[in-house]
């Protein structure tokens, strides 16, 4: 009846996992009670849940991505506290449950963090930067986005109802296949990944449909912000790339689930087959990550240098290149597995490269800044911090894609620095930049500056305390996932990377008050005008929050850099306003297909972890009759009468060309 | 008030020198629907390349199993193809008489794709139910577990694009010749022939070339 799922799957041994699950399910149902009581439900459901409009689904993924960046940052505290006591000792944690760990931490920060966090930016902000009312397909957006959460549910889940995978993050087989890790663990993560990924990909499919086919009047491919066209890049990859994952993972899952032979030892399976077929997923998606943070950092350095961006053509001729080369480099990840020296050469060459246009973004962001009007407001902090980092991150990249030094330093703890330095250094510190420029623009005030700069600060410092220590113990022949480990020399250096985790985490908790600061003074920090930084692009031709249509009007854009275009006009034709006729405007209307379809897909994927046939079935048909009852419907969309787009627009217009002409009399 | 445009233009498009074709604005939703699907179809030709990529690299791991001469039936195999190719035949009348709002011919051409289709899934589910019978299943060998996948996987859409078909022809029924519901019959044609060009891959691949080994 129940498949394997009994009460043993509760790990009532272990007081760590049940007491945190415990307090997670005690914190979420306190939510539950405080949203029914104070009676927000209502609200929630069709303002949020059910909501199709991409500002929205944007900042849901954001917050998603928040509050599992939480439950990766926890399990990374418990990583670093285990190898500072673990010398010749066992330390706290048993070692099935370190390994757990570890996979959980990569996996959650890299599906349920990184990614959601950048896809959550796009969805908020391309739409408005290419001057239209909404995404390509607006439902399946909002399907996207609750299939991603469906994935991060699962995950969690793992925690209290058995075990999650013991195999890494990327669960390399033969040690994920069935008879090296019976349990649930692997198919945890296998599913969780597929149903997420499928969200994804969807994600993916609607943003490049958006960029390629609904930009405004005007808005020709060498006009759009640099935002536009990395999202363009790191969404191609994705639609390229992700059904790669899905294919690798359900071949492990046949071998799992009926004895397949894909990767397994015996009959002829092919173990090397997992490992290119996962890295050449795998390597393209280090820059679905990093390519939307090369374009925050654009826009950021662009707009508080007060300049147009330095070399426009050839930051999207690098962006595009990066989207190319990403594909044929992903050897690099196993040089150590024997693939002969000429073939190790030419991916090693590859790999170095594809530093080459990477090198000319960071040079194009430095020009911009050079002789700007620099205004030292907090994404442009974490932007500055960013280059710096990054540029060392890079360079220890450029050293173990030589393929000699990656044989002394393949699987070592300077690997696990050299990517945290690029994914913390890269993708976190441009989803922090993203989220500090654009928090103003979709929720109408700004973030309190003081405690912003304290989490810069903390988050810079605890970052180099953190891992610059773990390249030593790399170099000192350190290798990584260690539960405990006996040379003296190591000790040191985890004493003091665990100190900076210390700092790392007062940047976490500065994160949080600036939050609550800022929702406190929300009334102090308002902006009324929209564009509060002086912005160049589209979005900040909009109120703050934009209404829901974003634009009363198609803007008609000329020249690179919209916005900035609209303003020098309006100057130079000292507000010569017509006054503009207004019309009607057909919205898509809400639905909760996507939350209904998720609620499905978990029953789904948890049936199918436990193996539980009939539920499997049971979510199945569940999903598909949610689709049809969607493509039933008769009216999707529904009409915002001029009237009313004319009352909005007007308050707008009024805030902002006071602010017009008060810089005209600066 | 133009001048001062042109000018506006020439200080923010320093690059463009003479005459930019400007981009017209928002394509129309029928335009935006079908690239949207062909970028999913797109995507999941790559999934099938994963596959195709596996089974080149697994098919000479028999382990002591059958080889694909061993196994394959071409008169099976040439039934197969034609009912598929037949059947875009049918799908593309389908989609003309739905172009023209013909609702005889468009119940028609989908009612023999869907037939054409389940043959198709019989023969292959014959196919497969034999070969197990005979100890030849996926867990036999490397190679048969390349084999079942890829064919598989192909079987698996088509079994979808019936499901598929089924629901357009409800919801013609339903709601008659509406413009989302001949977006959506857009997209199945763009699907049904797009597993076609599969099957032409998973024909050379598997079949033809297997023979011969």
């Amino acid at each position: 009846m129940l498949g394997k799922l009994d009460w043993s799957a509760i790990p009532f041994d272990q007081p760590i996992p049940l007491i945190a699950g415990a307090v997670v399910l005690f914190g979420i149902l306190a939510v539950l009670i405080w949203v029914v009581v104070k009676g927000h439900l209502p609200y929630l459901w069709h303002e949020w849940i059910t909501s199709v409009d991409h500002k929205r689904i944007g900042v849901m993924y954001i917050l998603l991505a928040s509050v599992m960046l939480l439950r990766g940052g926890s399990d990374a505290i418990m990583m670093r506290i285990q190898q500072a006591v673990a010398y010749q000792s066992q330390g706290y944690l048993p070692p099935e449950h370190y390994n757990q760990i570890f996979s959980a931490h990569g996996t959650i920060m890299i599906f349920f963090v990184a990614m959601p966090f950048v896809i959550g930016l796009m969805n908020l902000i391309v739409p408005l930067q290419l001057g239209v009312r909404d995404v390509a397909f607006p439902t399946l957006n909002s399907v996207g986005f609750w299939l991603t959460a469906t994935g991060a549910l699962l995950v969690n889940l793992s925690l209290v109802i058995g075990e999650f995978a013991r195999t890494g993050w990327l669960a390399f087989p033969p040690l994920s296949e069935l008879s090296y890790s019976p349990g649930v663990g692997v198919d945890y993560y296998a599913w969780s990944l597929q149903i997420s990924g499928v969200g994804t990909l969807v994600a993916g499919i609607n943003l490049v449909t958006t960029v390629l086919k609904l930009r405004t009047k005007g808005m020709n491919y060498l006009r759009m912000p640099m935002f536009c066209w990395t999202t363009l890049a790191s969404n191609l990859l994705i639609v390229a790339a992700f059904p790669i994952l899905t294919a690798t993972l359900a071949m492990l899952l046949l071998d799992r689930y009926l004895g397949f032979h894909f990767f397994t030892n015996e009959a002829g399976g092919n173990v090397m087959m997992f490992m290119n077929l996962i890295w050449a997923w795998g390597h393209p998606e280090v820059y679905i990550l990093v390519l939307p943070a090369f374009g925050i950092f654009s826009e950021v350095v662009s707009t508080f240098s007060g300049k147009a961006l330095f070399g426009y053509r050839s930051m999207v001729l690098a962006t595009m290149a990066i989207c190319i080369i990403s594909f044929m480099v992903w050897l690099h990840h196993f040089f150590t597995m024997g693939a002969g020296p000429d073939v190790n050469a030419i991916f090693g060459i590859a790999s170095m490269i594809i530093a080459i246009p990477t090198g000319v973004k960071i040079y194009n962001w430095l020009f911009t800044m050079y002789g700007g009007r620099i205004r030292f407001e907090t994404p442009m902090l974490w932007s500055i911090g960013f280059m710096v980092t990054f540029i060392i991150g890079g360079l220890t990249g450029v050293l173990v894609a030589v393929p000699p030094a990656d044989f002394m330093l393949h699987n070592s703890m300077f690997l696990v620095a050299h990517f945290h330095n690029v994914i913390i250094g890269g993708v976190l510190f441009g989803a922090f930049a993203g989220f500090e420029y654009w928090f103003p623009k979709a929720f109408g005030f700004r973030l309190d500056d003081r405690w912003g700069k304290l989490a810069f600060w903390f988050t810079f410092l605890g970052f180099y305390v953190t891992f610059v220590p773990l390249y030593v113990a790399g170099m000192l022949g350190m290798t990584r996932r260690m539960q405990h480990y006996d040379v003296a020399a190591w000790r040191p250096w985890m004493f003091v990377a665990a100190a900076g985790m210390a700092v790392l985490t007062i940047g976490v908790i500065c994160q949080i008050v600036q939050i609550v600061v800022s929702i406190r003074n929300r009334d102090a920090l308002r902006d009324r005008t929209g564009d509060l930084w002086d912005g160049r692009s589209l979005e900040w031709a909009t109120s703050s929050p934009p209404p829901v249509f974003n634009f009363a009007f198609n803007p008609d854009v000329r020249g690179e850099d919209a916005y900035w275009d609209i303003k020098s006009r309006a100057q130079q034709q000292s507000l010569e306003h017509e006054v503009p006729e207004y019309h009607d405007i057909e919205m898509p209307r809400n639905s909760p297909t996507g939350f209904v379809c998720a609620f499905f897909a978990t029953i789904m994927g948890f049936a199918l972890i436990w193996h539980i046939w009939w539920m499997v079935i049971l979510g199945g048909i569940g999903a598909f009759a949610t689709f049809v009852v969607f493509a039933w419907r008769d009216h999707d969309e529904y009409v915002i009468p001029a009237d009313e787009v004319a009352a909005i627009d007007r308050v707008n217009i009024e805030e902002r060309r006071s602010l017009v002409s008060m810089a005209g009399t600066v | 008030m133009s001048m001062t445009a042109t000018a506006g233009r020439a200080h923010a498009d320093p690059h463009h020198i003479g005459l930019v074709i400007e981009h017209p604005g928002p394509a129309p939703k029928r335009i935006v629907t079908a690239y949207g699907f062909w970028v999913f179809l797109l995507s999941d030709i790559v999934m099938f390349s994963c596959f195709f990529a596996a089974y080149a690299v697994l098919v000479g791991q028999t382990a002591g199993g059958p080889k694909g001469s061993e196994i394959f039936d071409q008169r099976n195999v040439a039934i197969e193809t034609v009912c598929l190719l037949l059947s875009s035949f049918t799908c593309g009348m389908a989609s003309i008489a739905a172009d023209v709002r013909n609702r005889f011919w468009f119940y028609l051409g989908m009612a023999v794709t869907c037939g054409l289709g389940v043959v198709f899934l019989a023969i292959e589910f014959r196919e497969f139910a034999d070969l197990v019978s005979r100890g030849y299943g996926p867990s036999r060998s490397a190679f048969l577990t390349a084999f079942f996948s890829l064919v598989g996987c192909h079987g698996l859409h088509v079994s979808a694009g019936v499901l598929w078909l089924l629901t357009m022809m409800a919801q013609v029924f339903a709601k008659g010749f509406r413009a989302d519901v001949l977006r959506r019959m857009m997209c199945f044609a763009l699907f049904w022939h797009a597993l076609d060009i599969v099957w032409v891959g998973v024909f050379s691949v598997v079949y033809l070339l297997g023979s011969g080994v």
